[in-house]
């Protein structure tokens, strides 16, 4: 899944950035991601078992029960897009017979395999001793990891969340996750660590997840605020990063969420605007809603199209592609499993259209958005497929208007900056003009 | 008086030319009241419909026939050609005949598909119709009888009665005899490809797409019978088999091609829904629970399936090949379609270790040009010769 998480935090802008909680958090998460690419290049070494589970609806809480180091291929790939080393394993990927059409995801992940499983920090990544194929909101995921299985033989235990086709999570789904979890997940962890289950270390672990939830939702609603103190997407995949991860239920993730929620509220009392990769943005001039992930290959060159011309993203739906928090969701200790069953079903690309399009209008009311902005990814079939009529359903319910750009993940040969540009620029003023309208209108 | 070959190809043909489902629109004439309920690519249980007095209809996308004019104002240009031409259809009234619409879980696509449905049909039943990955019967079996349970109830409130028991029984009956008629098709196809060659069968098959499966059986065995009473000139073809065309549809001109190149097709996945239950569902007892059996314990492997284990992966392409005499296979995929074209390295290394020669394609399903099809496809089945004869 085109997901977000544990890169890098942005540059502080060449001019002065004297904001010592920001940096408190971005600190954090840097020593949590280095951390983890640590634990699992010496994983094996210090006898210690490596299960790789997919970003969208994984059951961290659960997989820490049995003392496993946690490695995700979407996070590796993300990574490796944003260190520009993907281009080069996509085209291993094709040469060694992988199709130009499929998942760029999945090929950077099997081109770095072929490279010798050199991680994104030079850090060696260990081969799985599972593979959790939790598989929610995209039926690549199931591929993805039958051609790891294929080629490494490792064993792998298979999870199946049911898609939100009817636009809510029936009875009969959330039975079949949890009786999947308990019968096939949690046996299939036992054995592979030789940890026994324990429910009151999950319950643990729970609780943690739900105080960072908590915080996260705090900050990711702050943009609802004039002027946003963050933005919803580019500055939003490092806030989700921990979460969506390998760190949920984890102190340090509480602990990481609790820092960065502190600095946001001192940010929105301070009435600032986001943080760039350049500094402060200055003026909000206009406040989009972003469907679909980022490219990563030019991450930066992308963002700056926007803080260049002050448009923040109040808020988007790739910041829930690991988890729908903001509409009250939590894991819940006091019914472990059957939350990670509803954790699962609920992830963003599990939703229906009709339920997408609703959350997109909802946000361009709540956050009181100029338009709304599809980033269409090539490798995506889950996210893309359908967009098109999010973007006409979206405009005929809000008034708002929409603009269409394409790109991919971790693809270079799919991002045409001047194109992207273009078509940002046209969107501006497009809003620009819409809002004179208006105004003339009222008066 | 029995038919010949040609006249029943020729009603295939009408059939399959039809993109204003004629047929469908007449069955439903015949009896006030009649319902149809359409359905995509790979696989729903079209017992639970027939149980229901009402016509399942497959839709296989748009052909190359169709000009394609809204549906592509919807798609990106990387995405498969069956959603926009499906759509086509929908948008330009030519599906106005189906009372609903089933999207079963095959790809994220499709998936997307239901929920697009959903919003530009909102008159219509449209469900999406979701299969178990887990084959345990406590497991993937209780929730999948729940999921058909779900769609019995529905179609049964379309139609305006519950779906018994004793209905689920006989449909499954009469499914069964389908079963066995096109399985003897595929039998026969593969013994005598000369005497059946895949651009008819193909045509045969889409006819059980939109015709009461009563009838439809009836064809497949006229079909057989006709044929076979006729004899063809054996030609001295490469035995392939072809995988990776479950879902958006190869043109039949594409299929012409490859036959004209020298191969014989003896095994396929077009139209899987009629062959994806492997043998007879019990027709005794509970018949979710039977048919969930069957789904989970008996069914085809296709790329929208998991596999459970490594060493289940390619089996079935490896027995089909070895049990039709295959000599190679064709992947032929469409283009942007995930599900295949990730599924065919995986196939591919298990063909290799078998030493099982192969050739791999890509098509759209309203692709015009065949020349490098048919040279692909020759060159295949001249070295699939050289090789048997070295
Ligand atoms: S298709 Fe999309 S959601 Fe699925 S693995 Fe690829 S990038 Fe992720
Ligand atoms: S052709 Fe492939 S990608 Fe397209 S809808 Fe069918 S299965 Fe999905």
């Amino acid at each position: 899944m085109s997901t977000p998480v544990q890169m890098t935090p942005p540059q502080a802008s060449k001019k002065p950035v004297p904001v010592a909680q920001k940096e408190d958090a971005m600190l954090l998460q840097k020593a949590m991601i280095n951390r983890n690419y640590l634990e699992l290049a010496t994983a094996h070494q210090r006898g210690k078992k490596v299960a790789a589970t997919f970003v969208p609806g994984n059951l961290n809480e659960l997989v820490m029960c049995f003392d496993l180091a946690r490695s995700l291929p979407e996070t590796n790939a993300l990574q490796n897009g944003m260190r520009k080393k993907s281009g080069k394993m996509i085209m291993d990927a094709e040469r060694d017979g992988h199709s130009e059409d499929v998942c760029t995801y999945v090929k950077a992940d099997l081109g770095m395999m072929l490279g010798g499983e050199v991680g994104p920090t030079g850090d060696p990544l260990p081969r799985p001793d599972l593979l959790l194929l939790s598989y929610t909101g995209c039926f690549t995921f199931m591929k993805w990891f039958e051609l790891i299985r294929q080629k490494y033989n490792c064993e792998t235990t298979m999870l199946h969340v049911p898609y939100q086709g009817d636009g809510k999570i029936s009875q009969n789904m959330r039975d079949y996750v949890v009786k999947q979890i308990k019968e096939n997940v949690i046996p299939s962890l036992e054995r592979v660590s030789g940890v026994k289950f324990d429910i009151d270390r999950l319950r643990q672990y729970m609780k943690e997840s739900a105080k960072a939830e908590e915080d996260l939702v705090q900050v990711l609603q702050s943009a609802k605020k004039r002027p946003s103190p963050i933005d919803g997407y580019f500055g939003a995949v490092y806030y989700i990063g921990p979460i969506f991860t390998a760190f949920r239920g984890t102190t340090e993730a509480t602990e990481y969420y609790r820092v960065l929620r502190q600095e946001i509220e001192q940010r929105v009392r301070e009435g600032k605007g986001p943080i760039t990769p350049e500094g402060e943005m200055a003026e909000e001039k206009y406040r989009l809603v972003v469907e679909g992930p980022p490219n990563w290959t030019s991450f930066r060159e992308f963002w700056k199209m926007f803080y260049d011309e002050g448009a923040v993203v109040v808020t988007s739906t790739y910041a829930k592609v690991g988890g729908v928090y903001d509409f009250g969701f939590r894991h819940d200790p006091e019914h472990p499993i059957e939350s990670l069953a509803e954790y699962c079903l609920g992830c963003y690309t599990n939703l229906n259209l009709p339920q997408r399009i609703d959350m997109i209008c909802k946000y361009i009311d709540e956050y009181q958005a100029d338009g709304l902005l599809i980033n269409s990814i090539k490798s995506c079939n889950s996210f893309s497929a359908g967009q098109l009529l999010i973007l006409r359903e979206v405009e005929k319910r809000t008034g708002k208007p929409a603009a269409f750009i394409e790109s991919d993940l971790v693809d270079p040969r799919y991002f045409s900056a001047a194109n992207i540009k273009n078509r940002l620029e046209s969107y501006f003023q497009m809003i620009k003009q819409k809002r004179t309208a208006a105004a003339g209108a009222v008066h | 008086m029995s038919q010949t070959v040609a006249q029943i190809i020729e009603r295939c043909q009408m059939l399959f030319d039809d993109l204003h489902f004629t047929s469908v629109k007449e069955w439903k004439a015949a009896v006030p009241g009649r319902k149809a309920i359409g359905f995509m690519p790979v696989y729903v249980p079209r017992e639970i419909i027939h149980a229901a007095g009402m016509l399942p209809v497959g839709i296989m996308g748009g052909g190359d026939q169709l000009e394609v004019i809204q549906g592509d104002a919807y798609y990106q240009s990387y995405i498969c050609r069956i959603p926009r031409s499906t759509l086509e259809l929908g948008l330009t009234g030519r599906l106005d005949c189906l009372d609903g619409m089933l999207f079963p879980s095959i790809c994220d696509v499709i998936r997307n598909l239901s929920g697009m449905w959903q919003i530009l049909f909102k008159d219509k039943y449209v469900r999406y119709f979701d299969v178990p990955q887990n084959y345990q019967d406590g497991v993937g079996g209780q929730y999948y009888i729940h999921e058909m349970q779900v769609l019995r109830d529905d179609i049964g409130r379309l139609a305006g009665k519950p779906i018994t028991d004793d209905a689920l029984r006989a449909s499954i009956a009469v499914y069964n005899e389908n079963r066995r008629a096109v399985q003897a098709l595929y039998k026969y196809r593969a013994a005598k490809p000369w005497q059946a060659p895949t651009s008819e069968v193909y045509l045969v098959l889409r006819a059980g797409m939109v015709l009461p499966v009563e009838d439809y059986t009836q064809l497949v065995r006229d079909y057989i019978a006709a044929t076979d009473a006729v004899a063809r000139p054996m030609r001295d073809n490469a035995r392939i088999v072809l995988t990776g065309a479950f879902c958006e549809q190869p043109p039949l001109s594409l299929i012409k091609s490859i036959e004209m190149a020298g191969c014989y097709i003896v095994d396929d996945d077009f139209m899987l829904v009629m062959r994806m239950l492997f043998d007879d569902v019990v027709e005794t007892g509970d018949p979710l629970d039977a048919l969930s059996k069957s789904f989970l314990h008996r069914s085809m492997q296709t790329s929208s399936k998991y596999d459970e284990s490594k060493k289940d992966k390619g089996k079935y392409l490896l027995d089909s090949t070895k049990l039709n005499g295959g000599e190679g296979v064709i992947f032929a995929a469409p283009s942007f379609c995930d599900p295949a074209l990730l599924e065919r390295p995986m196939l591919q290394s298990v063909l290799n270790e078998h030493k099982i020669p192969y050739t791999a394609f890509k098509y759209a399903e309203n692709t015009g040009q065949m020349a490098p099809i048919r040279e692909q496809a020759g060159t295949f089945a001249d070295s699939i010769k050289l090789w048997s004869a070295a």
